[in-house]
């Protein structure tokens, strides 16, 4: 089948099988996480997400065998540019389609690629992410969970933080300590199962209103071995690995935008517009403008290194940055076209974009210090890209 | 247009860093401006550029050109950038003969594109008059006689206008001063009687001229194109030069970008190297940032001019921009970074910040192409 044979038929089956209401803009709480218990909260996302899932489209790449479409990589950005084309909503979200599953093709054995990769296909299993502690933020390497050698098991005992969703994820890859003698070169990356003996969660209030991150407590939680991933004290790499990941996801906030607000022009068009839709003051267009601009660039950018595949981890950071301030910029923008009317918290008084670009805002604030702040982002330009002496 | 491999563009990417590296090398723009070059630019130089076909990158080969393209002739004033390379690229190559090209006559197409591909003729574009680029802001006027028209105005910034052969001057035959239908376009001969042309003495030590025009007679065969709807052949031709020159800027910002980091490598203060202080390594980073943008915004235009996209003039804006935002950044940080010595003549490094700002005025800086940008999105 040539491209465009491809794009002709993806086409009509989109068009045939995604439903009308998942052609609409999403707010975040209709999003599909999947799971044992999945909740679909807006009444067609379930269909939705079955035919993808029966058609293997949730995870386009992947092999056919293990719950994946097959697809090309050219096919594939086909599928999402026809997705995008009829607005279509993504339709599982999961830590286990953008990271683990990559991260388990590329280095799991055979019978851990069987056992979990399906799975998440399939939007079964919702995965959290066990990386930051109280004392392991940007110095991640510093992370003091224990997990101590039992024989056939380990024992996990120590403490998360920053684990988002873990109040409703069923299973967590997780960094662990095996060896406390050296810094890097003593983590482990561990699976197991969030509802095991000993596992205890406390979700976090944030200034956004929101709860979706937790602190996560294990207590003599017993992890077969077989759920180790890659050799013992060799879990820095896949850290680094799974981070370039996470930080190629977060970077593309600025271009995909956040959730439930409608594109900047058009709020800035509602805020600040005259009658036929032009924003008149000369200072806040030039700031739009230059923002608008600057999204372009940037999307510009994160193709060409997709293109590339040369996507190292410098150009990653420098994604993340620059992504994740854009998105910071953008808000900040809004709230000073809104003024007052973006000042609400709750109620009446004010619309459901003013609420929620309120909320946007305040959250926002944690793009550029969750997965690597920016900060870390330009010390690793730094020294990756430009060779920078330490 | 030819379609040009990856490797072609690397191939002539590797040739012209080779060609400005040792031929047109950053000393030489020292060497024009200290001895106040007539010129402005070395002649030699610039006709072996034309046998390797520069010169007539962007002339279809019926006129005599090779029809690379604009990416292929991205790739060539990128590496000309970096060594600021004082040529005629940007006055004859990325303006002049575009305009010929797409407007012009037969007659004047076989009498002036030929000759520009060799190398033999110069072409200027007269344009601006104002302190600030406004292309409608034109009150240069052009009245009809019978047969002939006469060109009454001045005009400033023209690139190469004392060495020119050719102009093309932007004139109003009809509307007001700043409205963008009513003007033409006219080929003048530089010496036509009653031209007066005064070469400006620029920071960046290239060529540009003021050019006043007064009772200058020219035959009604000057015209290119039709009467009044010279903005309709200005406009497009005007951003993909903008593409072109944004190619030459990221180059130059490139090579200061380059230079400062090596700097930071040797210099050593308080007993390290200061490239070490986190305090400079994050705004190197930043200035790598705002680099990559620049190269994908002018690649992106560039590619969009050659695949003929509806978006070229949001994209040639979006380039230039980012160009002029990115160029400022990069030669003040670096002249900062060099610390006392980059205050030096004798370093290289100034040379970039003087022809950072030239650059930045040329076909319109940061605001202008946000304020375009804006009317050309509708907000």
């Amino acid at each position: 089948m040539t491209i465009e044979e491809f794009r002709t038929e993806t086409r009509a089956w989109l068009e045939q099988n995604c439903p009308a209401g998942m052609r609409t803009p999403m707010p975040d709480e209709e999003r599909v996480w999947g799971g044992k218990a999945p909740v679909f909260k807006h009444p067609e996302s379930k269909v939705w997400m079955e035919r993808m899932v029966e058609r293997g489209w949730t995870a386009p790449t992947w092999p056919r065998e293990f719950g994946g479409g097959g697809l090309s990589h050219e096919q594939a950005s086909v599928l999402t540019g026809e997705m995008r084309r009829l607005h279509c909503r993504p339709p599982l979200f999961s830590f286990g389609l953008g990271m683990l599953g990559p991260l388990l093709l590329d280095i799991g054995t055979q019978e851990q690629k069987q056992r979990y990769l399906p799975p998440i296909a399939r939007g079964e299993i919702w995965w959290c992410q066990g990386y930051s502690e109280p004392g392991a933020g940007s110095d991640l390497a510093n992370l003091q969970t224990r997990a101590e050698d039992q024989g056939d098991h380990y024992l996990v005992n120590g403490q998360k933080v920053w684990t988002s969703y873990a109040h409703q994820a069923d299973w967590i890859f997780c960094l662990v300590r095996t060896d406390t003698t050296v810094k890097h070169a003593g983590i482990s990356f561990l699976l197991f199962d969030m509802h095991s003996p000993g596992v205890e969660v406390r979700p976090i209030k944030l200034i956004s209103g929101a709860s979706a991150f937790c602190e996560t407590f294990f207590d003599n939680v017993k992890v077969p071995k077989t759920q180790l991933i890659g050799e013992v004290n060799g879990g820095w790499a896949i850290a680094k690995q799974l981070l370039g990941h996470e930080r190629a996801m977060i970077s593309q906030l600025g271009a995909r935008g956040a959730g439930r607000l409608p594109p900047l022009e058009d709020l800035a068009r509602k805020f600040a517009g005259d009658e036929n839709g032009r924003i008149t003051d000369p200072v806040l267009r030039d700031s739009l403008a230059r923002h608008l601009m600057n999204d372009r660039a940037f999307e510009q950018t994160s193709k060409r290194a997709m293109r590339g595949g040369d996507a190292g981890s410098g150009v990653a950071s420098m994604l993340k940055y620059y992504g994740t301030e854009q998105n910071k910029r953008k808000l900040e923008l809004l709230m000073k076209l809104a003024g007052s009317s973006g000042l609400g918290w709750s109620g009446e008084e004010f619309d459901d974009d003013e609420l929620a670009l309120c909320r946007y805002w305040l959250r926002s604030k944690g793009n550029s210090i969750e997965g690597g702040t920016s900060e870390v982002q330009l010390n690793v330009i730094a020294k990756r890209v430009l060779g920078l002496p330490d | 247009m030819s379609d040009l491999t990856r490797e072609d563009l690397d191939l002539l990417r590797d040739t012209a860093a080779r060609f400005f590296e040792e031929q047109l090398p950053v000393g030489s723009l020292r060497e024009l401006r200290d001895e106040r070059d007539e010129t402005g630019f070395d002649r030699g130089r610039w006709r072996e550029m034309a046998e390797m076909g520069w010169a007539g990158i962007l002339i279809g080969e019926d006129d005599g050109g090779i029809d690379f393209g604009y990416t292929a002739l991205g790739t060539i004033m990128e590496q000309s950038g970096r060594t600021l390379a004082a040529s005629p690229l940007v006055s004859t190559v990325l303006l002049g003969a575009p305009l010929i090209a797409s407007a012009g006559s037969t007659a004047q197409r076989e009498r002036i594109l030929s000759s520009v591909a060799t190398g033999e003729q110069l072409l200027a574009l007269a344009h601006e008059e104002g302190r600030r680029h406004a292309p409608h802001q034109v009150s240069t006027r052009a009245a009809r006689h019978g047969n002939r028209f006469v060109i009454n105005g001045s005009k400033t910034f023209v690139l190469d206008g004392h060495v020119a052969d050719q102009f093309i001057v932007v004139a109003r035959t009809d509307g007001e001063d700043n409205a963008p239908a009513g003007l033409s376009l006219f080929l003048v001969a530089a010496d036509t009687p009653g031209i007066r042309c005064s070469r400006t003495t620029m920071v960046d030590g290239r060529n540009a001229a003021n050019i006043e025009f007064e009772q200058v007679e020219i035959a009604a065969d000057a015209l290119v194109g039709a009467p009044e709807r010279g903005f309709k052949v200005l406009e497009p031709v005007l951003d993909r030069a903008r593409a072109g020159l944004a190619a030459e800027m990221l180059g130059t910002g490139l090579e200061a970008f380059d230079r400062t980091i090596e700097y930071l490598k040797v210099r050593e203060q308080f007993g390290v190297k200061i490239g070490s202080f986190q305090a400079l390594k994050h705004r190197a980073a930043e200035m790598y940032c705002e680099i990559e943008l620049t190269r994908s915004a002018t690649y992106a235009a560039l590619a969009a001019i050659d695949a003929d996209l509806a978006e070229v003039a949001e994209l040639a804006s979006v380039a230039k921009a980012k160009a002029c935002e990115m160029i400022e950044l990069v030669s003040n940080e670096a002249v900062q970074m060099h610390g006392g010595i980059g205050m030096t003549d004798e370093a290289d490094i100034g040379l970039y910040l003087k022809r950072a700002r030239v650059s930045q005025q040329i076909l319109g800086d940061a605001l202008y192409h946000r304020a375009r940008y804006a009317t050309l999105i509708g907000i």
